[in-house]
């Protein structure tokens, strides 16, 4: 097995490009858990580690560029504030020595179902991308929504590195939801993540570990935007009322499309999707009523 | 008698009831630092120059004829020393701990999935996995027998052990059973004079003992055709026993010394790398070392039997049992390991500790293509415990009646009968342990104003700020039968060396006894200590060169082997004084020693133990039997089968959010007669222990079998308590000596693994208000969705 420890991002691509199957590892929270269960006996790994831009991030122009190594534990305390969706999914990941060591990065070119990541990510709006590279074409942005296409697959081809993601700073409430069947350190059976977008009076909502992809639930945007746009609610803070909730958690729980499995039902995951979509509703609203109360 | 409530270590400074050192007081154990800082040397962690790594080809299939094996890829692999299967094995080719059933490689056929076909050393863990890869065999893949109609029809769905081969006591599927029958039985007449009768079907899970330390262990060839083994083992004497027949040599040409063990709870009863690394490395004459990776771990050692059960009880109207009635069938799988131990333990503690006048009994361990079942901590008791206790709360409901009280009305205590005609003859404080837990302040209610999420279902998943969440209380209570029962000799051996060394007397415990983290060693030190009067205590590495010390298993180590120690000590203490009186010509009858002298009670200090020892050492062997049993009768269950009994009662108090069926224990309360805690930090752990692992049974631990194939062998799937889920475990301890137990102490590990898992069942059943006849109990049973 090769051992690739690239010192520049640069030298990085150029490693990945003559290696195409090499497997990036940076935390190593996802990968040597499978090469432990010889899920993987890769030809090479390369060593994300040396490269200093995967650990950084930066605000510009109302964006969080968040390298894809930054480890969950920086982005709960650092960046609560501009990502408070990716925060409470990030505080769901594993156990204190995973967060440190773990980050988006790896969720995203994992890209498994169960990735605690991306249902905030999802739920973050239309304008999140990862930011990839290789050396031969150079960078290009795919939008969340393009990005996740199978079951532990993604859109990038074979020489490409994930450098960062963009997640515009929240501009409403958001939250995070996950079912485990213990109170820490535990796999997602589904999880929840969802968010109010008062700017474009959009909402954001992200499923995961209840279909072969992340995905959201697109009817239940729109069902909700529209209720929120007729009645003026984003302008008034007034009450949802129970109907509304119970629609969208119904909206939601028919967008996924779960499995039986060792971890939960498929009824199961139906069922606390559609629990986890209304509480969520219910918190993010009241929390943006409280806001909208207190400008006026 | 004294009790005292124990929450949590402060307390405990106040509760010592002995010198500091000795019996009764809490010093540190040797190891704790060590293991806390990463430092301590487990068998995962042995090495030696040249060695080998051993590895082993598991079956992918729970049932199959091997039709082939072809190692020839194998063996030309570059670096692989040995590739051997069934046809190298020098002597018998079977083993087991009662019963020799189980091949130390399959043959011919596998009966459960992960068991091993061949084994490989190389000189590289790697090389070896590449080479086990490379191994070829051709299966015929046969339907598993894995269900209790399936394996009660054998001669339509097929046998286990074929009828030719079949080795155990019982027949067909059936590796073992015990009826028990008293009073007048369970028959109409009996049924008719009950006024009020519940009935239940429970079901208990496949648990595993969850130990983090893999099998693990160093096999190292000697020049006399023997083997040194050095291995995390619950019983160096039983390995040995059953390792030797295996290699072809004598047995004291093997031998063992204990290596660290990470955990064990039952599941290092069995042997599991033991013979195959000795296998290894008697062909290739390097020392071999095996470490089971987590998966192969699940696969490496048996685990709890499931239990489906059926309990019926009658009661009069005013609350006395009349009758009960009990059909406990236990999924032993492939291999008879402890299976024969957990029937007659499920048989005979399966009516709890009640006073029954009319009992009938029907117990029953099967052979499947499951995976093999055997010991863990509490077994057969904590099945059964779940049953009774669960229809306990049903006939509390049935009568009207506080479920406490009606537990209280029918407690057994001292003088009254098992339903196996034993008296219980040593203090039996059912009753007064659910009023001690009964009387413990409850904890606050939830506070949602000053909300952590921590505190609340589910935590830091943030499914609930206080929406669906309802409190709920359940109590429990259990028995549990302290060493081996039903005529089993497990005596225990222990040598005291007492001697000058460096100007101060020093005294050495040597035994065989396997510290598998319960801190045996601390409190033989403390034995050792309180009998003779020494500051120094040095433990001798556990091995084979002393006597047997019985199993690390059944709470019985400390009576036993604790036992023993003391015995061996007040030899050596009273050949010391024997000395003396020859030399001084004392005819005190009131001596002991004490602070390192010879003090007489009447005329004080005598002489030092320096002076008197001078150059020469006092060093004897003593072996502990405890008062004989015998078996159960097989129809009527009846005999004097128990050497001690062991009571512990709980109450939990759960948070359940009943939308989302997520669950969190708030606290979880523990009320025990342990006779005398020799360590009083210890008993605390062993109770606080034992009840984080019912409570695992309770909510989350279960290994899942679909169809005969374990679908969940890693810690990402076999969930295990962690920080969060663990709520605060108030002790209350009471010290009621029984006069026929060393010290009049009490076993203590398992009485609260066995009555803790109820009394979450039923707090959760409160709070929701759903029967929950099964264990764990999972969100889908909670919401409906299963």
């Amino acid at each position: 097995m090769e051992f690739l420890r690239p010192a520049t991002w640069d030298e990085a691509l150029a490693a990945k490009a003559e290696f195409p199957t090499a497997l990036p590892i940076s935390g190593g929270t996802d990968v040597m858990v499978e090469m432990n269960f010889d899920v993987h006996r890769p030809s090479a790994i390369l060593d994300l580690n040396r490269i200093t831009e995967l650990r950084q991030w930066e605000i510009t122009d109302g964006v969080v560029r968040l390298g894809a190594s930054v480890p969950y534990a920086r982005i709960i305390n650092e960046l609560s504030e501009p990502l408070p969706g990716l925060a409470l999914a990030a505080h769901t990941v594993g156990s204190p020595q995973i967060r440190n060591r773990g980050g988006v990065g790896g969720n995203l070119g994992g890209a498994s179902p169960a990735g605690d990541a991306h249902p905030a990510l999802l739920a973050a709006g239309r304008d999140v991308f990862v930011e990839v590279a290789s050396a031969a074409r150079g960078t290009r942005m795919i939008a969340i929504d393009d990005f996740y296409v199978g079951v532990k697959r993604n859109s990038m081809e074979k020489d490409e590195l994930i450098l960062r993601v963009h997640i515009p700073v929240a501009d409403g409430p958001q939250q995070f939801s996950k079912i485990g069947t213990r109170n820490a350190m535990v796999i997602a059976v589904c999880a929840f993540g969802f968010a109010l977008h008062p700017k474009n009076g959009t909402v954001g909502t992200g499923i995961g570990s209840a279909a072969p992809t992340p995905r959201r639930a697109v009817a239940a945007e729109e069902f909700l935007q529209g209720v929120l746009a007729e009645r003026g609610l984003w302008e008034s803070g007034d009450l949802l009322g129970a109907e509304v909730i119970q629609q969208f958690g119904e909206l939601v729980k028919a967008a996924a499309s779960p499995i039986d499995d060792v971890r939960g039902t498929a009824d199961y995951r139906r069922h606390s999707l559609a629990v986890m979509a209304r509480r969520t509703l219910t918190w993010t609203w009241n929390d943006y009523s409280k806001q909208i109360r207190s400008a006026a | 008698m004294s009790t005292r409530t124990i929450q949590g270590q402060k307390n405990l400074q106040d509760i010592r009831t002995g010198s500091p050192d000795g019996i009764g007081g809490s010093p540190l154990r040797p190891d704790g630092t060590l293991k806390v800082k990463g430092e301590f040397a487990y068998s995962s962690d042995l090495w030696h120059e040249d060695m080998l790594w051993g590895m082993a080809l598991r079956s992918p299939h729970p049932r199959a004829n091997i039709l082939s094996v072809d190692i020839s890829e194998a063996v030309k692999t570059p670096g692989v020393y040995a590739v051997l299967t069934h046809d190298d094995i020098p002597g018998a080719k079977f083993y087991g701990l009662e019963i020799q059933d189980q091949p130390a490689l399959a043959k011919d056929k596998v009966r459960y999935h992960g068991e091993a076909i061949a084994i490989v050393a190389a000189d590289h863990p790697e090389t070896a996995r590449r080479a086990v890869k490379k191994i070829k065999v051709e299966y015929e893949v046969l339907t598993p027998i894995v269900t209790e109609e399936q394996c009660l029809n054998p001669e339509v769905y097929g046998y286990v052990h074929e009828p030719h081969e079949f080795k155990s006591h019982g027949h067909g599927n059936i590796c073992h059973s015990q009826k028990l029958v008293s009073g007048l039985g369970v028959t109409d007449e009996v049924r008719a004079m009950a006024d009020v009768i519940v009935k239940g079907e429970y079901e208990v899970g496949m648990q595993d003992q969850a130990f983090l330390g893999p099998e693990s262990g160093l096999a190292v060839p000697s020049e006399d055709g023997g083997m040194d083994l050095y291995v995390a083992t619950q019983w160096l004497h039983v390995d040995r026993q059953q390792i030797a027949p295996v290699l072809g040599i004598p047995e004291e040409k093997l031998r063992l010394t204990l290596a660290g063990v990470g955990g064990a709870f039952g599941g290092r009863e069995d042997l599991s790398m033991q013979i195959h690394a000795c296998l290894l490395a008697q062909r290739t004459g390097k020392p071999v070392k095996i470490v089971y990776a987590r998966d192969e771990s699940f696969f490496g050692h048996v685990h709890r039997h499931p239990a489906k059960m059926y309990y019926e009880h009658g009661a009069t109207r005013d609350g006395k049992l009349v009758y009960a009635d009990a059909r406990i069938v236990l999924d032993g799988g492939a291999y008879a390991s402890a299976s024969p131990a957990v029937v007659g333990n499920a048989a005979s503690l399966g009516h709890g500790p009640y006073v029954i006048p009319n009992v009938r009994m029907d117990a029953i361990a099967l052979y499947s293509n499951n995976p093999s079942c055997g010991a863990m901590r509490g077994f057969g008791a904590v099945q059964a415990c779940f049953g009774y206790e669960t229809q306990m709360d049903k006939l509390a409901v049935a009568l009207d009646m506080d479920p406490v009280e009606l537990r209280q009305l029918n407690a057994m205590s001292e003088g009254d009968y098992m339903p196996t005609g034993q008296m219980i003859d040593s203090p039996a404080p059912v009753a007064e342990l659910l009023q001690r837990v009964k009387d413990m302040p409850l904890p606050p209610p939830l506070d949602l104003t000053n909300l952590d999420v921590r505190t609340l279902p589910g935590a830091l998943s943030n499914t609930t700020h206080g929406e669906g969440v309802v409190r709920g209380i359940g109590y429990s209570v259990g028995i549990k039968n302290v060493g081996f029962s039903e005529g089993f000799d497990d005596y225990s051996t222990a040598r005291v060396r007492l001697e000058v060394i460096g100007g101060e007397p020093v005294a050495m415990v040597h035994t065989a006894m396997a510290e598998v983290g319960q801190g045996g060693i601390t409190v033989h030190a403390q034995i050792a200590r309180t009998e003779l009067g020494v500051e120094q205590v040095t433990i001798h590495p556990a091995n084979t060169e002393v006597g047997s010390a019985g199993s690390t298993s059944a709470s019985r180590q400390t009576y036993m082997t604790g036992g023993a120690v003391k015995y061996a000590a007040e030899a050596v203490a009273q050949a010391l004084i024997e000395k003396g009186r020859k030399r001084y010509g004392w005819t005190h009858n009131d001596l002991s020693l004490i602070g390192g002298k010879v003090v007489s009670e009447s005329a004080g200090a005598l002489v030092s133990m320096v002076d008197l020892l001078g150059d020469d050492a006092i060093d004897l062997t003593r072996e502990h039997h405890h008062r004989p049993t015998v078996p159960f009768d097989k129809e009527t269950g009846q005999g004097f089968g128990h050497v001690q009994y062991t009571f512990c009662a709980n109450r939990a108090v759960v948070d359940v959010d009943v939308e989302l069926g997520l669950v969190k224990v708030v606290e979880l309360t523990a009320a025990q007669d342990v006779g005398k805690a020799l360590n009083p930090l210890s008993v605390v752990g062993q109770i606080q222990g034992g009840c984080t692992q019912a409570l695992g049974l309770a909510v989350m631990e279960e290994i899942i079998v679909k169809d005969g194939k374990v679908r969940n062998a890693s810690f990402t799937d076999y969930l295990i308590p962690t920080i969060l889920d663990v709520p605060p475990i108030p002790v209350d301890i009471l010290e009621l000596p029984d006069p026929n137990a060393p010290y009049g102490l009490r076993g203590v590990g398992e009485a609260p693994t066995v009555s803790a898992t109820p009394s979450i069942v039923a707090a959760i059943r409160q709070a929701t208000g759903i029967a929950l006849n099964r264990i764990p109990v999972r969100p889908e049973h909670l919401t409906g969705t299963l």
